[in-house]
């Protein structure tokens, strides 16, 4: 039952925004990995879910904010047994591990999915990263990070509007990065998020 | 109409089959890099070809509702494409909304009731004005007439031209309507492919590299005159002489023409090859309506001028 909701969901959205991917940096593979990803609309954890093929999609799961996607049954329902999403606290209690349901996930071998501007972006504009892309790199040094960019995703559904415009949605998949050694947190994050908006240029791709 | 339509069909049918086998000859014979990368996307046409005869045939045979339902799907995808190249600005939201949601059913709704008058002015006046009127809400005044003016052109090209295609089922010729859309059909995307093939064969001089780099002079010419012979050939199709077929091909074949030459313009403006990538081998649903969005309008109105009681 759940299989068939699941399936008919990315039906719906590949019909609706017409999700399509293109691996420029690497290739899909069932390996653990960390997909970080843009920010635009509520409707990006869903697409970038359907941009990815059946076999990587099963073993991925996209974190998405407890405030948002907790706060009823219906949204709770399509999080947690649709797309298999992890639901975390935006805002953690101190001393609390925000990040352990993700390192569980990674030490299973399962693909994770963030998105580490952590909310999201007014028109066009991309929010500075947050730091637990950071931690989890360093936790996990052989996982491959790749960059995903989500094209179009602000006009299909801008903050603040609950109307559709069924635009093409691209997700773009970028080269896979790494912590290089002695690299710090700052410099890090600044390459991460380099690395996501040279995908969303255009004219370079 | 019936046994006409099936005629035609099976003559396209077979067409097909005989370009599938030369295909499949020439795969096998092409050799260097650059002929075997021809010949894939040459075979990825002719196969994305039998597709789209089989879904356009199956929705024109059975009946005006679902010849209607396809293209308002078809005009659906276009505007797509459109707005996924077109930029646009937050400030637009509710206009594409509407677009999508609101203009474009309405469009079709008047088509399938037969509301001739409203069917014709409802996008160029009623949209015309609403939309802006919408978009001044949300106070964004940036490029405010170019956005305007890409909000009326996506709709313009993608939903209004297209849907005088089904429009020919509401015109009283005598004939038959479904049969001048295949008519209308059969000879712009025929012109499309002998000027694709003609332009292979002997094409030597580029019409202009600057908008459309694979048109040439030759393949324009020779595509041209081809698809009239053939539009000549099917006048029984149509309530016209075989002289006034080959003139109102003549009139497809040069709408289709432009029409394509301006929305590759449109293209290269946006900075892309190709509007969308739904359909192997072509792009996207509106890389192979391009032609019919100036031949469409300008055809049912000439058939409408001389032809229609």
């Amino acid at each position: 039952m759940n299989t068939l909701v699941r399936r008919a969901l990315i039906m719906l959205v590949r019909l609706l925004v017409g999700a399509r991917s293109e691996w420029l940096g690497c290739k899909p593979t069932t390996a653990a990995r960390i997909y970080f990803a843009n920010h635009g609309s509520h409707f990006d954890t869903v697409a970038v879910m359907a941009a990815l093929p059946w076999p990587v999609r099963r073993l991925t799961h996209p974190v998405a904010a407890l405030d948002y996607w907790g706060k009823n049954r219906f949204r709770r329902y399509v999080a947690e047994t649709v797309v298999c999403a992890v639901l975390i606290d935006r805002k953690p209690k101190k001393g609390s591990e925000p990040l352990a349901p993700l390192e569980r996930l990674l030490e299973k071998g399962r693909s994770i999915l963030i998105f580490p501007e952590g909310t999201r972006a007014e028109d066009g504009e991309m929010a500075e990263f947050r730091s637990g892309l950071y931690r989890l790199a360093e936790r996990f040094p052989t996982v491959e990070l790749v960059p995903v960019y989500l094209d179009n995703l602000q006009r299909i559904l801008p903050k603040g509007s609950m109307l559709p415009v069924p635009i093409t949605c691209t997700a773009r998949f970028g080269v896979p990065l790494r912590v290089e050694p002695g690299e710090d947190r700052a410099a890090f994050l600044r390459r991460a998020r380099d690395a996501v908006l040279a995908l969303g240029d255009r004219m370079a791709t | 109409m019936n046994q006409t339509f099936l005629f035609v069909l099976s003559g396209i049918i077979g067409l097909l089959t005989l370009s599938s086998a030369v295909g499949y000859v020439l795969d096998h014979r092409a050799s260097q890099p650059d002929a075997i990368a021809t010949v894939r996307n040459l075979n990825a046409r002719i196969r994305s070809w039998w597709v789209m005869v089989v879904v356009v045939g199956a929705a024109i045979a059975a009946g005006r509702t679902t010849t209607i339902l396809l293209f308002a799907i078809l005009s659906f995808m276009a505007l797509r494409e459109f707005w996924t190249l077109t930029p646009s600005r937050r400030g637009d939201h509710h206009a594409l909304f509407l677009s999508f949601f609101v203009v474009l059913p309405i469009h079709y709704v008047l088509l399938g009731t037969n509301q001739y008058g409203m069917f014709l002015v409802f996008i160029p006046v009623y949209a015309f004005l609403l939309l802006p009127a919408v978009a001044t809400l949300m106070g964004d005044t940036n490029e405010f007439l170019a956005r305007s003016a890409k909000v009326q052109w996506g709709l313009m090209l993608t939903v209004f031209s297209i849907s005088h295609a089904p429009a020919l089922l509401m015109l009283d010729t005598g004939g038959s309507g479904a049969l001048l859309i295949v008519y209308l059909i059969i000879v712009v995307q025929l012109s499309d492919v002998f000027q694709y093939i003609w332009g292979k064969l002997i094409g030597r001089h580029r019409f202009s590299p600057n908008i459309s780099p694979s048109k040439t002079v030759e393949g324009l010419i020779g595509g041209g005159l081809s698809a009239i012979a053939v539009g000549t050939l099917l006048s029984g199709l149509t309530p016209f002489s075989p002289l006034q077929a080959a003139a109102f091909s003549a009139i497809i074949v040069v709408a289709g023409f432009f029409g394509g030459f301006v929305l590759s313009a449109i293209k290269r403006d946006l900075k892309a090859k190709d509007w969308g990538y739904i359909i192997e081998g072509h792009g996207g649903v509106l890389d192979r309506v391009d032609s019919l969005t100036f031949a469409a309008p300008l055809f049912f109105h000439v058939t409408r001028y001389w032809f229609s009681a």
